[in-house]
């Protein structure tokens, strides 16, 4: 990216009010409040019910110094719709409409009002937090979940299918922007919604998200395997702006590099305890071969 | 000015006359040129207003809901399977308390599929706390959607209009026109108290607790029994709200005066057969004829279902002999909802009449005159003989 935001020139303005209700090292309640530095004031978030329903505080209190309306959980892509279509008919239509949803919302119970939106080309900004299981009603399996993982509803054998690529759904409906980022690198994350809202059409951000409860890991490694997850060559910080794929940040440096083993990754948490060597082996040989064609 | 056009135009052209901003719809039998119509006024810059082609009935509603919290008049339109979809969504819009409006062309619901009116439909869904309007004729549903717009932002609480499918919506009847000027006047742009806006944020529909809780300024403010207690009484105000709107829409139209029922031949009636829709028009013909014979008939459409017109109902009933409850739908286990409804609102009334329920054109089975002819004069030639669980009219098997 061209002008990339450091600390030392990212805004001092805060959106989020301090002592939510976010889990300790939630990864959520990093890129919740990078995100929104991004978006600046001039946004309405759309929210289903997620973890984020749960940070933004218990009525009458509110976590959020932007308006926010809170929508069934399948809705989200339409109830952005309709923000949007308001504010077209209200001449306002130079106000930031943020879908802000979790992995579940997203590419499960959420894609087809998503897809929709995507579809009908809505000027929309949809940012989706991929903790990677239905976290806020206690750590169940999602479509996002990854092979091997241990949940409360794969709790011995572990999640037997492979985690869908919601990132990869939404490009295909050939929209402007798509990008993935990370917890673990908010700079990165800060300069892809500033991007975003600049765009006209759908953007989408797929960001990775630890969670220290779901994940089984302690609350002060949350940057940390984070960072593992990409430097493993597991999760890959991308965008894809107007159908062209290129590497960002820490993923790009990687290119040529040797990349850690996902062992390393696999080692820092709980969740991933029942992995036998041939699935560690597949896991391997699939973000080699990813890799291979970068 | 009068035009002769199809009930679904009557709708879109009440819809255009209250300026709603934005629309979103998914097409289903027999809905569906309602949405064509209002796409066409959008598309040819009659109407202006965001129609936004939605891939579900569930995102219909989304968009309402979120248009409409965002300070806008929001419109959609459905339709049998498409309003359950939905269901969810109603909830939503009613604990929101969002004055949005839809058309429902009423229809039965599956399985089996079937295209054809009943009114399982939105009877249904009499529960979710939206308002139910029930048209009878094309007229009443430009102007039903008219009223409805001003009742939602009044009393902050979303409203159905309801009119029957096919044998409205698809039929072609001569209705006269509002005119603009006059609907401008009647119906002021919808000015939300609170929406969404960055100069002032607020945070809509959060997480509420069972118990009060205080602010940041220690005020208490109410936990969810509060806030439904709240909707509860804004609905049952809202029975003299639309009585107002109504009366104001006849002093400016000259059309209406019947916002609960819409009787005929009643007066002097010792015999009422009671009903929802456009089976209250077809059942004047019956009427009609049996006059001539001397029965002292007479007919009454429900015209508003929810909140329940209790009194109106009580004052049109107490004292006659026998009410006769036809009814396109019902609650299945027990009996026809109208008909319990009715029941409970004269159980205490100081001269109640004998009452008796019949389940009929469910699916669009044909109703036919002669049908009601010979139940109607059964029923009123041996009144207070029936037994409480209604009886179904033409099955064939």
């Amino acid at each position: 990216m061209e002008n990339k935001t450091t600390i030392v020139n990212l805004t001092e303005e805060e959106f989020v009010y301090p002592g939510n209700r976010a889990c300790s090292g939630c990864g959520l309640s990093i890129i919740y409040k990078i995100g929104l530095k991004a978006l600046g004031k001039n946004t309405i978030l759309v929210v289903p019910p997620s973890c984020l329903t749960v940070l933004q505080g218990v009525y009458p209190v509110s976590t959020t110094k932007l308006p926010v309306v809170n929508v069934t959980f399948a809705s989200t892509g339409a109830a952005a719709t309709g923000v949007r279509g308001a504010m077209k008919a209200l001449r306002k239509e130079d106000v930031n409409v943020v879908a802000w949803a979790g992995d579940g919302g997203t590419g499960d119970i959420g894609i087809q009002a998503l897809s929709g939106a995507c579809e009908r080309d809505e000027d929309i900004i949809y940012i989706c937090y991929d903790n990677e299981a239905y976290m806020n009603t206690g750590i169940q399996r999602s479509g996002t979940t990854p092979q091997g993982v241990l949940t409360t509803t794969t709790p011995i054998k572990g999640k037997l299918q492979q985690k869908k690529d919601v990132p990869a759904i939404i490009a295909a409906h050939g929209i402007g922007y798509v990008a993935t980022a990370s917890a673990a690198y908010p700079l990165d994350l800060y300069d892809k919604v500033k991007k975003a809202t600049t765009l006209p059409g759908p953007k989408y951000i797929h960001v990775h998200s630890p969670c220290p409860p779901g994940w089984n890991f302690e609350s002060r490694y949350t940057i940390k395997i984070g960072k593992l997850a990409v430097q493993t060559g597991l999760f890959d910080l991308y965008e894809i702006e107007d159908g062209r794929f290129r590497l960002t940040g820490a993923s790009k440096k990687l290119k040529g590099r040797e990349r850690k083993p996902v062992t390393d990754y696999f080692a820092t948490q709980g969740r991933f305890k029942s992995l036998d060597k041939d699935l560690v082996a597949r896991v391997q040989a699939q973000i080699d071969a990813k890799w291979a064609n970068y | 000015m009068h035009i002769i056009d199809s009930g679904n135009v009557a709708a879109a052209t009440g819809v255009k006359l209250s300026r709603a901003q934005v629309i979103a719809a998914y097409p289903i039998t027999p809905q569906t040129p309602l949405t064509e119509k209002l796409s066409e006024f959008v598309e040819s810059e009659e109407l202006d207003a965001q129609y936004i082609p939605v891939e579900s009935e569930h995102s219909a509603m989304a968009v309402c809901i979120a248009a409409s919290t965002a300070g806008t008049r929001a419109f959609t339109a459905t339709s049998a399977n498409g309003l359950l979809y939905m269901n969810e969504q109603l909830h939503w819009a009613v604990g929101a308390r969002l004055p949005i409006v839809m058309c429902v062309a009423n229809r039965g619901i599956g399985a089996p599929w079937t295209v054809w009116n009943d009114q399982q439909d939105t009877i249904a869904q009499r529960d979710v706390g939206w308002i139910q309007i029930y048209a009878n004729d094309h007229q009443q549903i430009i102007d039903s959607v008219i009223k409805a717009f001003r009742l939602a932002q009044t009393v902050s609480i979303p409203v159905m209009v309801c009119y029957d499918g096919y044998l409205l919506s698809h039929t072609y009847m001569p209705f006269d026109l509002p005119d603009q000027e006059k609907v401008d006047e009647f119906l002021p742009p919808f000015k939300a108290a609170n929406f969404l806006d960055p100069e002032n944020p607020g945070n809509f529909n959060p997480v509420t607790l069972p118990d009060v809780r205080p602010d940041q300024s220690g005020t208490t403010r109410p936990g969810y029994i509060e806030i439904r207690h709240r909707l509860q009484m804004d609905l049952r105000a809202s029975l003299e709200v639309y009585k107002e709107i109504d009366a104001d829409y006849k002093k400016d139209f000259g059309r209406g005066g019947h916002p609960f029922v819409e009787e005929y031949k009643c007066d002097d009636a010792d015999f009422v057969a009671v009903c929802i829709g456009s089976l209250s028009y077809h059942l004047r013909d019956v009427i009609d004829a049996m006059r001539e014979d001397g029965i002292p008939v007479g007919v009454m459409g429900v015209q508003l279902y929810r909140p329940f017109p209790d009194q109106a109902i009580v004052q049109a009933l107490a004292g006659k002999k026998h009410v006769i409850v036809f009814e396109k739908a019902l609650s299945y286990g027990n009996q026809g909802a109208l008909y319990a409804d009715i029941k409970s609102a004269l159980y205490n009334a100081a001269d109640r009449p004998t009452i008796q329920n019949f389940i009929l054109g469910l699916g669009g089975r044909e109703i036919k005159t002669e049908q009601l002819l010979a139940v109607l004069r059964e029923a009123c030639a041996k009144p207070g003989t029936a037994e409480d669980t209604p009886r179904w009219v033409g099955l064939k098997l």
